[in-house]
């Protein structure tokens, strides 16, 4: 009987479903995603938002901590032991690296020195934890859990141990979002590490590939080429290990090849990322020929410079 | 109006466990067959609450949706409003339906949502898809007659128990 009631009232009066509300409240939707996709004008909203959204985060991920804890807890004594032996010969070898490396980096700093060239900030990075929560799978973004408390701000590059992985773009008080390189929004300008061909590659949404268009044949580009962030446009630091070039192949009209490139971050396996905490100059010394006045044809297009070992 | 505020309770926890299940992270294999929870639960308010649900409240599910998944604003909305309309429009026929064809009929709003979804993300101009894209819908429709099954059972069992 309540059945038949609410049946009628829904033939005859239409209520709850008008055409009318219908084309309002699409047009409010709209209007909401131009004004916040478009012109960002709801920043602040989000912002506030974000407070909300954080204990529904935490609560969503509790299933996995908790299981995560049973298996930690679980875990045999020995396979602990085990590890934390194959952990400590894994400690003095990096201590012996670094202890390497810093001799390195003093001997490099009186070259530079000598050669009167501009110093270059040393990287100071912040570690921040991804937040364990499946945003849309079909876009290449990340939660972490540090914000614009913690100095984040939007902009800064994000990095694993391996290399380049992101960018901020967005920073509430407490949390951040990272866009990936992999992001069919994102690019990000690359030197060939052979050859010092510059070129932008760009996301495909993929999570496992990067694309170089419009590189000429005659950059000799190949698979297996190293790409390494070139400083150009501010955003990345210089030198950064960016991706791996898998293959190349002829575009469409053939005048130009397209190459794919596989990030070599480990966008799925890393807990931890590394976000560098200021934006580093425009152009860093070694992202151009170190005379600043340089003018020229591009670098992969000129003679390949002299290989270093 | 007891039986309005059973529903409303009944509406709250759904869409508490809907975010819930939206959020909690699932392997990497699996995340693309994640249905629209939010879909399904509107479709149900809209089949079993036609008076107390309404393109308004599908709306504002939709924001909180957005909030959650941090996308675009308004975006959930959309697709909500969307299927609400359709539901509503449609809902004294889809309500006497058989079982499978009311199956049949989710299965459908879901993948119109998808087109819905694919042509907003076309418009705010960030969107690369693949074949995955499109499984959500079947997982959707395939969970909707155990969704509708359970929801019901738990919702009809609070109200007769209410004088």
């Amino acid at each position: 009987m309540p059945v038949q009631s609410a049946d009628q009232t829904q033939l005859f009066s239409g209520h709850g479903a008008g055409t009318l509300r219908l084309v309002v409240l699409l047009a409010i939707a709209a209007a909401l995603m131009a004004s916040d996709a478009r012109f960002g004008l709801l920043g602040t909203l989000r912002r506030h938002g974000a407070e909300l959204t954080r204990p529904v985060y935490w609560l969503a991920s509790a299933p996995k901590r908790l299981g995560q804890a049973a298996v930690d807890y679980a875990e045999d004594r020995s396979t602990l032991l085990n590890e934390n032996r194959s952990l400590r010969e894994q400690i003095l070898l990096s201590e012996a690296k670094v202890a390497r490396f810093d001799t390195l980096v003093s001997e490099n700093e009186s070259l530079r020195s000598l050669l009167d060239a501009r110093q270059r900030l040393g990287l100071k990075a912040q570690l921040v934890e991804i937040v364990d929560i499946d945003l849309d799978p079909f876009r290449q973004r990340l939660l972490v859990n540090r914000g614009s408390n913690a100095g984040i701000s939007a902009g800064q590059a994000v990095l694993d141990g391996r290399g380049l992985i992101g960018q901020i773009v967005d920073a509430s008080e407490h949390t951040a979002t990272v866009i990936l390189l992999t992001d069919p929004g994102h690019a990000v300008p690359v030197r060939v590490e052979r050859t010092g061909l510059r070129s932008i590659a760009y996301g495909t949404g993929a999570a496992d590939r990067l694309l170089l268009s419009h590189v000429p044949f005659s950059a000799n580009l190949q698979p297996g080429d190293r790409l390494l962030s070139s400083g150009l446009g501010g955003r990345f630091p210089a030198g950064l290990p960016v991706a791996v070039i898998t293959e190349v192949k002829g575009d469409r009209s053939a005048t130009f090849a397209v190459a794919e490139a596989k990030p070599v971050a480990g966008i799925e396996q890393v807990k931890q990322l590394l976000v560098l905490e200021e934006e580093l100059s425009a152009i860093s010394a070694d992202s151009v020929e170190s005379d600043p006045d340089f003018i020229g044809p591009p670098q992969g297009l000129a003679f390949p410079p002299a290989q270093s070992p | 109006m007891s039986k309005s505020r059973v529903s409303g309770w009944a509406l709250v926890l759904m869409v508490v466990a809907a975010v819930m299940l939206t959020l909690a992270p699932v392997p990497e294999a699996l995340r693309a067959l994640r249905p629209f929870w939010m879909a399904l639960v509107v479709i149900y308010a809209c089949l079993e609450w036609p008076d107390e649900f309404g393109l308004g409240t599908a709306f504002l599910l939709g924001l909180i949706s957005d909030l959650v998944s941090g996308v675009v604003f308004g975006e959930h909305a959309f697709r909500l409003v969307v299927v609400a309309f359709i539901m509503l429009r449609f809902r004294s026929r889809i309500r006497f339906f058989p079982m499978w064809q009311q199956t049949a009929a989710v299965f459908a709003l879901l993948l119109n949502d998808r087109i819905v979804t694919w042509m907003l993300r076309t418009f705010t101009g960030e969107f690369a898809i693949d074949w995955r894209y499109w499984l959500a819908p079947f997982v959707g429709a395939l969970l909707w007659p155990w969704f509708f099954l359970l929801v019901s059972d738990l919702t009809q069992r609070r109200r007769s128990k209410s004088p």
